[in-house]
Protein backbone atom coordinates (compact mmCIF):
# COMPACT_ATOMS: atom_id res chain seq x y z
CA UNK A 1 0.00 0.00 0.00
CA UNK A 2 1.50 3.20 -1.21
CA UNK A 3 1.29 6.79 0.66
CA UNK A 4 -0.14 9.00 -1.74
CA UNK A 5 -2.11 11.42 -1.49
CA UNK A 6 -2.75 12.44 -4.56
CA UNK A 7 -0.77 14.72 -7.14
CA UNK A 8 -1.25 18.73 -7.42
CA UNK A 9 -0.54 21.77 -9.65
CA UNK A 10 3.30 23.28 -8.21
CA UNK A 11 2.04 26.52 -9.82
CA UNK A 12 -1.64 27.22 -9.00
CA UNK A 13 -1.90 24.45 -6.03
CA UNK A 14 -4.91 22.95 -7.85
CA UNK A 15 -5.84 19.21 -6.87
CA UNK A 16 -5.93 15.87 -8.93
CA UNK A 17 -6.08 12.31 -8.33
CA UNK A 18 -3.49 9.86 -8.79
CA UNK A 19 -3.77 9.28 -12.38
CA UNK A 20 -1.81 9.61 -15.70
CA UNK A 21 -1.66 12.97 -15.59
CA UNK A 22 1.51 15.37 -15.57
CA UNK A 23 0.44 18.87 -15.84
CA UNK A 24 -2.75 21.25 -14.73
CA UNK A 25 -5.73 21.58 -16.92
CA UNK A 26 -5.83 25.06 -16.16
CA UNK A 27 -2.44 26.82 -15.84
CA UNK A 28 -0.45 24.35 -17.64
CA UNK A 29 2.37 24.17 -14.17
CA UNK A 30 3.55 20.38 -13.09
CA UNK A 31 1.76 17.91 -11.09
CA UNK A 32 4.13 17.22 -8.30
CA UNK A 33 2.57 13.63 -6.25
CA UNK A 34 1.81 14.51 -2.66
CA UNK A 35 2.38 12.21 0.33
CA UNK A 36 1.06 11.59 4.01
CA UNK A 37 4.12 12.70 5.41
CA UNK A 38 2.70 11.73 9.02
CA UNK A 39 1.70 8.15 8.35
CA UNK A 40 4.71 7.58 6.18
CA UNK A 41 6.51 8.63 9.47
CA UNK A 42 4.89 6.26 11.75
CA UNK A 43 5.66 3.50 9.45
CA UNK A 44 9.06 3.87 7.85
CA UNK A 45 12.34 2.75 10.08
CA UNK A 46 15.81 2.58 9.00
CA UNK A 47 15.57 -1.14 10.16
CA UNK A 48 13.09 -1.45 8.09
CA UNK A 49 14.17 0.00 5.10
CA UNK A 50 17.49 -1.98 6.08
CA UNK A 51 15.93 -5.20 5.15
CA UNK A 52 14.45 -4.28 2.37
CA UNK A 53 15.85 -4.89 -1.34
CA UNK A 54 18.84 -3.96 -2.37
CA UNK A 55 17.45 -1.63 -4.86
CA UNK A 56 15.62 1.54 -5.14
CA UNK A 57 11.90 -0.38 -3.62
CA UNK A 58 14.01 -0.11 -0.29
CA UNK A 59 12.44 3.17 -0.05
CA UNK A 60 8.98 2.05 -1.46
CA UNK A 61 7.29 3.85 1.51
CA UNK A 62 8.50 7.12 0.34
CA UNK A 63 7.82 6.26 -3.59
CA UNK A 64 4.41 6.98 -5.48
CA UNK A 65 3.88 3.15 -6.25
CA UNK A 66 3.35 0.66 -4.07
CA UNK A 67 3.61 -3.12 -5.82
CA UNK A 68 5.11 -6.40 -3.99
CA UNK A 69 6.49 -7.54 -7.84
CA UNK A 70 7.28 -4.32 -9.09
CA UNK A 71 8.75 -4.30 -13.24
CA UNK A 72 12.37 -4.22 -11.55
CA UNK A 73 16.05 -5.22 -13.38
CA UNK A 74 17.85 -4.60 -9.60
CA UNK A 75 17.96 -0.59 -10.12
CA UNK A 76 19.66 1.41 -7.44
CA UNK A 77 21.99 1.13 -4.42
CA UNK A 78 24.99 1.69 -6.08
CA UNK A 79 27.71 2.10 -4.68
CA UNK A 80 29.02 5.54 -3.10
CA UNK A 81 32.53 5.81 -3.25
CA UNK A 82 34.91 7.09 -1.43
CA UNK A 83 36.91 9.63 -4.21
CA UNK A 84 40.17 10.39 -1.87
CA UNK A 85 42.55 10.55 -5.26
CA UNK A 86 40.37 12.94 -6.68
CA UNK A 87 39.68 14.88 -4.01
CA UNK A 88 43.64 15.00 -3.89
CA UNK A 89 43.91 16.30 -7.03
CA UNK A 90 40.80 19.08 -6.66
CA UNK A 91 42.41 19.99 -3.57
CA UNK A 92 38.83 18.82 -1.64
CA UNK A 93 38.75 17.10 1.57
CA UNK A 94 35.66 13.92 2.07
CA UNK A 95 34.60 13.46 -1.46
CA UNK A 96 31.94 10.81 -2.34
CA UNK A 97 31.03 9.90 -6.11
CA UNK A 98 27.49 8.10 -6.62
CA UNK A 99 28.61 5.36 -9.13
CA UNK A 100 25.16 5.32 -10.97
CA UNK A 101 27.06 3.78 -13.96
CA UNK A 102 26.31 0.42 -12.33
CA UNK A 103 23.24 0.33 -12.37
CA UNK A 104 21.28 -2.63 -15.41
CA UNK A 105 21.06 -0.39 -18.28
CA UNK A 106 23.73 1.68 -17.02
CA UNK A 107 22.76 4.95 -16.27
CA UNK A 108 20.31 6.90 -13.75
CA UNK A 109 17.50 6.12 -16.05
CA UNK A 110 16.76 3.08 -14.66
CA UNK A 111 15.34 4.27 -11.12
CA UNK A 112 13.15 6.93 -12.72
CA UNK A 113 11.63 3.95 -15.25
CA UNK A 114 11.38 1.39 -12.79
CA UNK A 115 8.78 3.77 -10.58
CA UNK A 116 7.50 4.58 -14.27
CA UNK A 117 6.40 1.26 -15.75
CA UNK A 118 5.57 -0.05 -12.05
CA UNK A 119 2.81 2.53 -11.81
CA UNK A 120 1.91 2.58 -15.50
CA UNK A 121 1.06 -1.05 -15.24
CA UNK A 122 -0.98 -0.41 -11.90
CA UNK A 123 -2.95 1.90 -14.32
CA UNK A 124 -3.81 -0.55 -16.65
CA UNK A 125 -1.07 0.54 -20.06
CA UNK A 126 -0.08 -1.98 -22.42
CA UNK A 127 2.68 0.12 -24.05
CA UNK A 128 5.59 2.27 -22.95
CA UNK A 129 7.04 5.12 -24.76
CA UNK A 130 9.21 7.95 -24.21
CA UNK A 131 11.13 10.80 -26.13
CA UNK A 132 15.02 10.14 -24.81
CA UNK A 133 18.37 11.36 -25.61
CA UNK A 134 19.53 7.36 -25.33
CA UNK A 135 19.91 6.97 -21.77
CA UNK A 136 16.20 6.75 -20.85
CA UNK A 137 15.53 5.03 -24.52
CA UNK A 138 17.87 2.03 -23.26
CA UNK A 139 15.59 1.85 -19.91
CA UNK A 140 12.40 1.82 -20.80
CA UNK A 141 13.14 -0.24 -23.84
CA UNK A 142 14.36 -3.16 -21.40
CA UNK A 143 11.69 -2.74 -18.25
CA UNK A 144 9.52 -3.04 -21.20
CA UNK A 145 10.89 -6.42 -22.17
CA UNK A 146 11.23 -6.97 -18.60
CA UNK A 147 7.26 -6.63 -17.63
CA UNK A 148 6.24 -7.91 -21.24
CA UNK A 149 5.04 -4.23 -22.14
CA UNK A 150 5.44 -3.43 -25.84
CA UNK A 151 8.16 -0.24 -25.96
CA UNK A 152 8.02 2.73 -28.76
CA UNK A 153 11.08 5.25 -28.08
CA UNK A 154 11.63 8.13 -29.63
CA UNK A 155 15.37 9.62 -30.43
CA UNK A 156 17.55 12.20 -32.62
CA UNK A 157 18.56 10.45 -35.10
CA UNK A 158 21.97 11.55 -34.22
CA UNK A 159 22.53 9.88 -31.09
CA UNK A 160 25.51 7.69 -30.18
CA UNK A 161 25.63 4.25 -31.85
CA UNK A 162 25.78 2.34 -28.84
CA UNK A 163 22.69 3.83 -27.42
CA UNK A 164 21.03 3.23 -30.59
CA UNK A 165 22.60 -0.55 -30.27
CA UNK A 166 21.36 -0.89 -26.91
CA UNK A 167 17.84 0.08 -27.28
CA UNK A 168 16.85 -1.61 -30.41
CA UNK A 169 18.28 -5.09 -28.91
CA UNK A 170 15.45 -5.37 -26.19
CA UNK A 171 12.70 -6.06 -29.10
CA UNK A 172 10.77 -2.49 -28.80
CA UNK A 173 10.26 -0.30 -31.60
CA UNK A 174 12.57 2.88 -32.02
CA UNK A 175 11.93 6.02 -34.03
CA UNK A 176 14.89 7.87 -35.17
CA UNK A 177 13.41 11.43 -35.78
CA UNK A 178 15.31 14.11 -37.68
CA UNK A 179 16.30 16.79 -34.87
CA UNK A 180 17.94 17.57 -31.74
CA UNK A 181 16.35 16.27 -28.51
CA UNK A 182 13.65 19.22 -28.23
CA UNK A 183 12.01 18.42 -31.67
CA UNK A 184 11.66 15.04 -30.27
CA UNK A 185 10.00 16.00 -26.99
CA UNK A 186 7.64 18.37 -28.57
CA UNK A 187 6.60 15.53 -31.17
CA UNK A 188 6.04 13.15 -27.66
CA UNK A 189 4.31 15.85 -26.23
CA UNK A 190 2.05 15.96 -28.88
CA UNK A 191 1.75 12.51 -29.69
CA UNK A 192 0.33 11.89 -25.72
CA UNK A 193 -2.74 13.66 -26.94
CA UNK A 194 -3.00 11.76 -29.36
CA UNK A 195 -2.19 8.02 -27.92
CA UNK A 196 -3.85 8.33 -24.79
CA UNK A 197 -3.57 4.35 -24.82
CA UNK A 198 0.29 4.71 -23.85
CA UNK A 199 1.96 5.37 -20.89
CA UNK A 200 5.10 8.50 -22.16
CA UNK A 201 7.24 7.80 -19.53
CA UNK A 202 8.21 11.50 -19.30
CA UNK A 203 5.29 13.01 -20.03
CA UNK A 204 1.57 11.48 -18.73
CA UNK A 205 3.44 9.64 -16.51
CA UNK A 206 6.16 12.43 -15.66
CA UNK A 207 4.57 12.94 -12.18
CA UNK A 208 5.34 9.36 -11.03
CA UNK A 209 8.81 9.21 -13.30
CA UNK A 210 10.57 11.83 -11.73
CA UNK A 211 9.83 10.82 -8.00
CA UNK A 212 12.18 7.97 -9.11
CA UNK A 213 15.54 10.43 -8.87
CA UNK A 214 14.66 10.98 -4.78
CA UNK A 215 16.15 7.31 -4.16
CA UNK A 216 19.51 8.97 -4.90
CA UNK A 217 19.24 10.69 -2.26
CA UNK A 218 17.81 8.46 -0.04
CA UNK A 219 20.81 5.79 -0.47
CA UNK A 220 23.26 8.84 -0.40
CA UNK A 221 22.10 9.26 3.44
CA UNK A 222 21.93 5.98 3.78
CA UNK A 223 25.54 5.35 3.04
CA UNK A 224 26.57 8.02 4.84
CA UNK A 225 25.49 5.82 8.32
CA UNK A 226 21.94 8.25 7.61
CA UNK A 227 23.89 11.38 7.45
CA UNK A 228 23.31 14.17 4.64
CA UNK A 229 26.22 15.30 3.12
CA UNK A 230 26.84 19.42 2.68
CA UNK A 231 26.92 19.71 -1.01
CA UNK A 232 25.92 17.51 -3.38
CA UNK A 233 26.67 18.36 -7.28
CA UNK A 234 24.35 17.23 -9.96
CA UNK A 235 24.27 17.38 -13.17
CA UNK A 236 21.36 19.24 -14.88
CA UNK A 237 19.69 18.12 -18.32
CA UNK A 238 15.87 18.56 -17.79
CA UNK A 239 16.64 19.79 -13.93
CA UNK A 240 14.12 17.21 -12.69
CA UNK A 241 16.92 14.47 -11.57
CA UNK A 242 17.89 17.88 -9.10
CA UNK A 243 15.12 18.96 -7.92
CA UNK A 244 14.10 15.13 -6.85
CA UNK A 245 17.33 15.19 -4.86
CA UNK A 246 16.75 17.96 -3.14
CA UNK A 247 12.95 16.86 -2.26
CA UNK A 248 14.97 13.23 -1.41
CA UNK A 249 16.95 15.16 0.74
CA UNK A 250 13.61 16.76 2.64
CA UNK A 251 11.64 13.98 3.14
CA UNK A 252 14.30 12.22 5.11
CA UNK A 253 14.11 15.13 7.43
CA UNK A 254 10.49 14.95 7.41
CA UNK A 255 9.68 11.41 8.40
CA UNK A 256 12.47 11.28 10.93
CA UNK A 257 15.12 8.96 9.01
CA UNK A 258 17.28 11.99 9.77
CA UNK A 259 18.87 12.80 13.46
CA UNK A 260 18.40 16.76 12.08
CA UNK A 261 16.38 18.53 9.16
CA UNK A 262 19.17 18.03 6.48
CA UNK A 263 21.17 20.94 5.15
CA UNK A 264 22.13 20.10 1.40
CA UNK A 265 24.20 22.74 -1.09
CA UNK A 266 23.10 21.87 -4.44
CA UNK A 267 25.09 22.67 -7.13
CA UNK A 268 24.34 22.38 -10.89
CA UNK A 269 26.67 21.03 -14.13
CA UNK A 270 26.13 21.70 -17.34
CA UNK A 271 27.83 21.77 -20.69
CA UNK A 272 28.98 25.02 -22.25
CA UNK A 273 27.30 24.05 -25.57
CA UNK A 274 23.59 23.58 -23.40
CA UNK A 275 23.57 25.97 -20.39
CA UNK A 276 20.29 27.71 -19.86
CA UNK A 277 20.65 27.11 -16.81
CA UNK A 278 23.92 28.23 -15.37
CA UNK A 279 23.08 31.33 -17.90
CA UNK A 280 20.32 32.40 -15.88
CA UNK A 281 22.32 31.42 -12.73
CA UNK A 282 25.11 33.38 -13.74
CA UNK A 283 22.71 36.24 -14.55
CA UNK A 284 20.67 36.21 -11.72
CA UNK A 285 17.87 36.36 -13.44
CA UNK A 286 14.46 33.52 -13.06
CA UNK A 287 13.70 33.41 -16.98
CA UNK A 288 15.54 30.55 -18.42
CA UNK A 289 16.09 31.66 -22.33
CA UNK A 290 15.84 28.61 -24.61
CA UNK A 291 19.03 27.82 -26.51
CA UNK A 292 19.97 24.86 -29.43
CA UNK A 293 22.54 22.57 -27.99
CA UNK A 294 25.71 21.80 -29.18
CA UNK A 295 27.59 19.69 -27.45
CA UNK A 296 29.31 16.32 -26.77
CA UNK A 297 27.39 15.49 -24.02
CA UNK A 298 24.21 14.70 -25.67
CA UNK A 299 22.19 12.95 -22.79
CA UNK A 300 22.01 16.91 -21.08
CA UNK A 301 21.53 18.49 -24.63
CA UNK A 302 18.42 19.49 -23.67
CA UNK A 303 17.83 23.65 -24.89
CA UNK A 304 14.46 23.58 -23.39
CA UNK A 305 14.23 21.88 -19.88
CA UNK A 306 11.44 21.49 -18.49
CA UNK A 307 12.51 21.71 -14.72
CA UNK A 308 14.58 24.48 -15.40
CA UNK A 309 13.33 27.13 -13.30
CA UNK A 310 12.89 24.67 -10.08
CA UNK A 311 16.29 23.29 -10.40
CA UNK A 312 17.36 27.15 -10.26
CA UNK A 313 15.18 27.66 -7.54
CA UNK A 314 16.26 24.57 -5.44
CA UNK A 315 20.17 26.15 -6.28
CA UNK A 316 19.66 29.18 -5.17
CA UNK A 317 17.94 28.58 -1.82
CA UNK A 318 20.01 26.04 -0.79
CA UNK A 319 23.67 28.09 -1.38
CA UNK A 320 24.62 26.21 -4.39
CA UNK A 321 25.96 27.14 -7.68
CA UNK A 322 25.31 26.69 -11.34
CA UNK A 323 28.20 26.42 -14.08
CA UNK A 324 28.95 25.02 -17.32
CA UNK A 325 32.14 23.34 -19.01
CA UNK A 326 33.59 23.31 -22.28
CA UNK A 327 33.74 20.05 -24.01
CA UNK A 328 37.44 19.43 -23.79
CA UNK A 329 36.64 20.08 -20.00
CA UNK A 330 33.62 17.38 -20.52
CA UNK A 331 36.84 14.84 -22.06
CA UNK A 332 39.14 15.64 -19.54
CA UNK A 333 36.20 15.12 -16.24
CA UNK A 334 35.88 12.04 -17.80
CA UNK A 335 39.73 10.72 -17.77
CA UNK A 336 40.11 12.45 -14.19
CA UNK A 337 37.61 9.97 -12.75
CA UNK A 338 38.64 7.30 -14.73
CA UNK A 339 42.39 7.63 -13.75
CA UNK A 340 42.04 8.62 -10.15
CA UNK A 341 39.19 6.40 -9.35
CA UNK A 342 38.55 3.33 -11.68
CA UNK A 343 35.27 4.89 -12.64
CA UNK A 344 34.36 5.48 -16.39
CA UNK A 345 31.65 7.62 -17.07
CA UNK A 346 29.23 9.13 -19.94
CA UNK A 347 30.24 12.69 -21.28
CA UNK A 348 27.25 13.65 -18.54
CA UNK A 349 29.97 12.57 -15.99
CA UNK A 350 32.17 14.52 -17.33
CA UNK A 351 30.16 17.67 -17.26
CA UNK A 352 29.70 16.77 -13.43
CA UNK A 353 33.16 16.37 -12.45
CA UNK A 354 34.61 19.23 -14.60
CA UNK A 355 32.05 21.17 -13.14
CA UNK A 356 33.36 19.98 -9.73
CA UNK A 357 36.89 21.45 -10.53
CA UNK A 358 35.51 24.47 -11.68
CA UNK A 359 33.68 25.11 -8.46
CA UNK A 360 36.41 23.79 -6.24
CA UNK A 361 38.31 26.43 -7.91
CA UNK A 362 36.22 28.86 -7.26
CA UNK A 363 36.40 27.99 -3.86
CA UNK A 364 32.49 27.13 -3.86
CA UNK A 365 32.69 23.74 -3.41
CA UNK A 366 34.74 23.81 0.15
CA UNK A 367 37.58 21.49 1.41
CA UNK A 368 36.03 21.43 4.70
CA UNK A 369 32.58 20.07 3.18
CA UNK A 370 31.29 16.82 3.09
CA UNK A 371 30.92 16.26 -0.69
CA UNK A 372 28.91 14.05 -3.04
CA UNK A 373 29.03 14.06 -7.32
CA UNK A 374 26.35 12.16 -8.82
CA UNK A 375 27.90 10.17 -11.81
CA UNK A 376 24.96 9.16 -13.68
CA UNK A 377 25.74 6.90 -16.37
CA UNK A 378 28.65 4.87 -18.21
CA UNK A 379 31.38 5.69 -20.14
CA UNK A 380 30.63 2.79 -22.68
CA UNK A 381 27.74 4.67 -24.02
CA UNK A 382 29.42 7.53 -25.57
CA UNK A 383 32.95 5.65 -26.49
CA UNK A 384 33.28 7.86 -29.63
CA UNK A 385 33.77 11.11 -27.67
CA UNK A 386 36.71 9.62 -26.83
CA UNK A 387 37.35 8.31 -30.18
CA UNK A 388 40.68 9.78 -31.31
CA UNK A 389 42.09 10.76 -27.82
CA UNK A 390 42.27 7.13 -26.45
CA UNK A 391 44.40 4.23 -28.20
CA UNK A 392 46.87 1.78 -26.74
CA UNK A 393 50.15 3.24 -25.86
CA UNK A 394 51.96 0.79 -29.13
CA UNK A 395 51.33 -1.74 -31.19
CA UNK A 396 53.56 -4.47 -31.94
CA UNK A 397 54.29 -7.70 -33.23
CA UNK A 398 53.85 -10.79 -30.66
CA UNK A 399 57.90 -11.24 -29.72
CA UNK A 400 59.21 -10.41 -26.72
CA UNK A 401 62.18 -7.95 -28.11
CA UNK A 402 58.92 -6.01 -29.75
CA UNK A 403 57.72 -5.58 -26.11
CA UNK A 404 60.81 -4.39 -24.51
CA UNK A 405 61.81 -2.15 -27.15
CA UNK A 406 58.28 -0.34 -26.90
CA UNK A 407 57.99 -0.35 -23.73
CA UNK A 408 61.35 0.90 -23.24
CA UNK A 409 60.27 4.03 -24.98
CA UNK A 410 57.21 4.24 -22.84
CA UNK A 411 59.41 3.92 -19.65
CA UNK A 412 58.67 6.69 -17.66
CA UNK A 413 57.05 4.94 -14.38
CA UNK A 414 55.63 7.36 -11.65
CA UNK A 415 57.14 6.25 -7.70
CA UNK A 416 54.22 4.27 -6.97
CA UNK A 417 55.19 2.05 -10.07
CA UNK A 418 52.14 3.10 -13.11
CA UNK A 419 52.58 5.07 -15.78
CA UNK A 420 51.83 8.67 -15.89
CA UNK A 421 49.15 9.12 -18.24
CA UNK A 422 50.59 12.68 -19.67
CA UNK A 423 54.00 10.96 -20.29
CA UNK A 424 52.50 7.95 -21.97
CA UNK A 425 50.51 10.77 -24.27
CA UNK A 426 53.52 12.33 -24.82
CA UNK A 427 55.43 9.21 -26.19
CA UNK A 428 52.57 8.04 -28.01
CA UNK A 429 52.17 11.32 -29.72
CA UNK A 430 55.97 11.20 -30.21
CA UNK A 431 56.41 7.25 -31.08
CA UNK A 432 53.78 8.54 -34.25
CA UNK B 1 -4.13 34.31 -43.57
CA UNK B 2 -6.05 30.85 -42.43
CA UNK B 3 -3.74 28.53 -40.36
CA UNK B 4 -4.87 25.34 -38.34
CA UNK B 5 -3.71 25.05 -34.71
CA UNK B 6 -3.39 21.82 -32.79
CA UNK B 7 -4.79 21.80 -29.32
CA UNK B 8 -3.48 19.55 -26.55
CA UNK B 9 -5.54 17.11 -24.94
CA UNK B 10 -5.72 19.01 -21.53
CA UNK B 11 -7.63 21.85 -23.89
CA UNK B 12 -10.18 19.87 -25.68
CA UNK B 13 -12.78 20.17 -23.46
CA UNK B 14 -13.23 24.19 -24.89
CA UNK B 15 -13.15 22.49 -28.69
CA UNK B 16 -16.00 20.31 -27.89
CA UNK B 17 -13.62 17.33 -28.64
CA UNK B 18 -11.50 19.09 -31.63
CA UNK B 19 -7.74 18.52 -31.63
CA UNK B 20 -7.29 20.67 -34.93
CA UNK B 21 -9.03 24.29 -35.14
CA UNK B 22 -8.82 26.36 -38.40
CA UNK B 23 -8.93 29.99 -37.62
CA UNK B 24 -7.37 33.65 -39.02
CA UNK B 25 -4.69 35.92 -37.95
CA UNK B 26 -1.75 38.07 -39.11
CA UNK B 27 0.34 36.90 -36.39
CA UNK B 28 0.68 34.42 -33.68
CA UNK B 29 -1.45 36.60 -31.07
CA UNK B 30 -3.99 37.50 -33.17
CA UNK B 31 -4.45 33.64 -34.30
CA UNK B 32 -4.31 32.90 -30.38
CA UNK B 33 -7.25 35.55 -29.87
CA UNK B 34 -9.11 34.42 -32.84
CA UNK B 35 -9.14 31.13 -31.15
CA UNK B 36 -10.65 32.55 -28.20
CA UNK B 37 -12.96 34.13 -29.54
CA UNK B 38 -14.42 31.17 -31.48
CA UNK B 39 -13.94 28.86 -28.15
CA UNK B 40 -13.86 31.06 -25.04
CA UNK B 41 -11.85 30.00 -22.44
CA UNK B 42 -8.53 30.04 -24.06
CA UNK B 43 -7.12 33.03 -23.39
CA UNK B 44 -7.62 32.69 -19.57
CA UNK B 45 -5.52 29.40 -20.13
CA UNK B 46 -2.85 30.86 -22.00
CA UNK B 47 -1.87 34.25 -20.94
CA UNK B 48 -0.61 35.43 -18.22
CA UNK B 49 -2.38 38.78 -16.19
CA UNK B 50 0.20 40.61 -18.05
CA UNK B 51 -1.07 39.29 -21.70
CA UNK B 52 1.99 37.10 -21.94
CA UNK B 53 2.19 33.16 -22.88
CA UNK B 54 2.21 31.61 -19.25
CA UNK B 55 5.58 29.95 -18.36
CA UNK B 56 4.30 26.29 -18.82
CA UNK B 57 2.81 27.18 -22.57
CA UNK B 58 4.63 26.36 -25.14
CA UNK B 59 3.26 27.44 -28.86
CA UNK B 60 4.95 26.32 -32.26
CA UNK B 61 4.66 27.78 -35.79
CA UNK B 62 5.39 25.03 -37.65
CA UNK B 63 7.42 23.18 -35.59
CA UNK B 64 9.77 26.23 -34.20
CA UNK B 65 9.35 27.01 -30.67
CA UNK B 66 7.93 30.63 -31.39
CA UNK B 67 10.29 31.92 -28.23
CA UNK B 68 12.51 31.51 -31.37
CA UNK B 69 10.71 33.73 -33.95
CA UNK B 70 9.51 36.54 -32.56
CA UNK B 71 7.20 35.43 -30.34
CA UNK B 72 3.19 36.39 -30.04
CA UNK B 73 4.15 39.11 -32.79
CA UNK B 74 5.71 36.91 -35.03
CA UNK B 75 3.43 36.59 -38.65
CA UNK B 76 2.07 33.69 -39.75
CA UNK B 77 1.52 32.51 -43.37
CA UNK B 78 -1.39 30.89 -44.89
CA UNK B 79 -1.70 27.06 -44.41
CA UNK B 80 0.72 26.77 -41.25
CA UNK B 81 0.40 24.71 -38.36
CA UNK B 82 0.41 26.55 -34.63
CA UNK B 83 0.67 23.98 -31.99
CA UNK B 84 0.13 24.69 -28.53
CA UNK B 85 2.28 22.17 -26.40
CA UNK B 86 1.85 21.45 -22.62
CA UNK B 87 6.33 23.05 -21.56
CA UNK B 88 6.41 20.13 -18.56
CA UNK B 89 7.46 17.10 -20.76
CA UNK B 90 10.68 15.42 -20.82
CA UNK B 91 14.26 15.03 -19.48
Amino acid sequence: MDFVTGLRCRECGRAYPAEALHVCDYCFGPLEVTYDYERIGATVTRERIASGPRTIWRYGDLLPVADANPVDLGAGFTPLVRADRLAAELGLGELWIKDDTVNPTGSFKDRVVSVALTKARQLGFKVAACASTGNLANSVAAHAARAGMDSVVLVPSDLETAKITMTTVYGGRVIAVEGNYDDVNRLCAELASERPSWAFVNVNVRTYYAEGSKTLAFEVAEQLGWQAPDHVVVPIGSGSQLTKVAKGFDELGRVGLLDEAPSVRISGAQAEGCSPVATAFAEGTDAIRPVKPSTIAKSLAIGNPADGWYALDVIRKSGGSCASVTDDEILEGIRLLARTEGIFAETAGGVTIATLAKLAAQGVVRSDERVVAMVTGHGLKTVEALSGTAGPSATITPTLDAFDEAFDRLEEFDSTGGPTTANLSVQVARSN
Amino acid sequence: MRISIRVPAQLRTLTGGAGEVAVDGSTVGEALKALDAAHPGFAGRLFDDAGQLRRFVNVFLADEDVRFLDGLNTLVTDGQTLSIVPAVAGG
